[in-house]
């Protein structure tokens, strides 16, 4: 009954969400800010953690399919595939999911708990259309691409480790990334990025606009936004996966 | 007119308020007095349409604000000034940009009247100097000021204030006071005030609702505050030297 309730209170927020705005060039504005503090403060998490995946992903490819029957291209197959696959889109999201969601929950159950939405409220502003929609559009614009940097940098990083250890050569990596590419496979990633970063906004949204309490709330709204939205970023990925590559 | 009609409110099983009746007039201070759970700031809110009441009605010169549909209720909100006892000023927001931000939300003009008239308020309210700091940059006392500058930018039908002395030294209370009733008069707003403060009631109330034990016990005004005879009025008013000072010179 209690799942119940918030998923339908989540919907109705939504709807609230997704009212008419005020003022378009107030809600523009905000866009580009919330682009600026969700997204381009998220490159360097983004490019550090994707230029080491990459890396591991090639060495542990290699020490593990060391046969001569297997050839040296697969090593950047692999890391191609489930770069652009999984770990880009998912992995990334998830880690998305920690610091963006956070943020989102702390800040909006801080204005909760000091009035701030009470006084946007009691002035005729649609609270949440304005703190939550920006937000969810700015996400859902910058984060594709975060996870085409993502990309490309894992793969980048795949070769760094692979051409620096000596494991494998460039021409090899270079060929298994090339090797068999089916360009519906960046597509399907986008659309999940997409997904997972409106499940990030809205579910960490919800989660700091029904804060109450004080401080300690706040970060309890926080943990549960991260919490929430990696456990339904793990089930939409499974549903899109499902119904995009089956 | 603000009128208040069998008001009831309810947490769970838990009853707040009981069969509250009140009308609030134009042009006047309403104090709303009453000790800390009392139930004043859950009558406040369920005025201004925060919490929706259990039972009962709240008007609004004659219109039932429950009973609007949300359109309505928000441009009945642009009507509304709201102090809280917190302020609520945005953080990220200069001083400025605090009472601009109803303006630019609501208002048709330009981006220049816009600015004239958010200077004005802040001057209105004698802070205009800090115009660019950011709300942790500046006192309690002068947080309130902006909290008033930026309840008043879209002229006011109807001005709420939560707790406006909280936190403050006596001399910045009497100047917030002042400033209350001084744009009450101004602006002929129907005003109401949350509060314990007994200075701020004997200084600027004109008319006194006393809720008690979930119910509105007594009203009236500061003269006949000082005469009355109900018992848990006096226990609360009297509570403090001071105003046991001015009973005994009045007796």
């Amino acid at each position: 009954m209690n799942l119940l309730f918030h998923i339908g209170r989540y919907f109705m927020l939504m709807g609230e969400v997704f009212s008419k705005p005020e003022r378009l060039s107030i809600y523009w504005k905000r866009i580009v800010e919330e682009m600026d503090l969700l997204g381009v403060k998220s490159l360097g998490i983004v490019s550090l953690l994707s230029l080491f995946m990459g890396a591991v992903i090639t060495i542990q490819t290699k020490t593990n399919i060391d046969s001569p029957l297997i050839p040296q291209y697969v090593v950047g197959f692999t890391v191609r595939q489930s770069t652009i696959l999984e770990f880009s889109p998912t992995i990334i999201s998830l880690i998305l999911a920690g610091k963006v969601g956070s943020t989102i929950a702390a800040e909006i159950g801080s204005m909760r708990v000091r009035e701030q939405i009470d006084a946007l409220d009691i002035m005729g502003v649609n609270s949440a259309g304005y703190l939550i929609l920006p937000k969810i559009i700015a996400t859902a614009l910058i984060n594709p691409f975060l996870i085409i940097l993502s990309m490309f940098l894992s793969i980048f990083g795949g070769w760094l480790a692979g051409t620096l250890t000596g494991i494998i050569s460039s021409s090899n990596y270079i060929q298994g990334v090339q090797y068999d590419f089916d360009p519906y496979i960046v597509t399907y990633a986008l659309l999940k990025t997409v997904v997972f970063a409106i499940v990030i906004a809205t579910v960490s949204s919800y989660q700091g606009y029904y804060t109450t309490g004080g401080t300690r709330e706040v970060g309890i709204s926080s943990t549960k936004a991260v919490v929430y939205s990696d456990v339904v970023i793990l089930i939409m990925n499974y549903l899109l996966t499902q119904m995009l590559l089956l | 007119m603000i009128e208040v009609q069998h008001l009831y409110k309810s947490f769970g099983a838990v009853e707040v308020l009981r069969d509250i009746n009140a009308k609030f007039a134009k042009g006047k201070v309403s104090q709303i007095i009453g000790k800390s759970g009392s139930g004043k700031s859950v009558l406040a809110k369920c005025i201004i349409g925060l919490y929706k009441p259990t039972k009962g009605k709240v008007l609004y010169d004659g219109k039932s604000f429950h009973d609007m549909d949300k359109d309505e209720q928000r441009l009945l909100r642009q009507e509304i000034g709201m102090l809280f006892q917190s302020n609520a000023l945005f953080d990220s927001l200069t001083v400025l940009e605090n009472v601009l931000f109803p303006l630019r939300m609501f208002a048709t003009m330009s981006e220049k009247e816009m600015r004239e008239r958010a200077h004005f308020c802040l001057k209105r309210v004698k802070i205009e100097n800090s115009d660019k700091k950011f709300p942790a940059e500046i006192s309690g006392g002068m947080q309130k000021r902006v909290g008033i500058a930026r309840a008043i930018a879209m002229n006011p039908k109807y001005l709420f204030v939560d707790e406006p002395n909280s936190g403050l030294d006596p001399q910045t209370s009497i100047v917030i006071d002042e400033l209350i009733r001084e744009i009450t008069d101004e602006y002929n707003t129907t005003t109401v005030v949350i509060t314990h403060d007994m200075n701020s009631v004997m200084g600027i109330a004109d008319e006194i609702f006393f809720i008690n034990d979930k119910q509105l016990m007594w009203q009236g005004t500061r003269e006949q505050l000082l005469k009355s005879d109900n018992a848990a009025l006096n226990e609360f008013i009297f509570a403090g030297s001071l105003m046991r000072e001015v009973r005994k010179t009045i007796t």
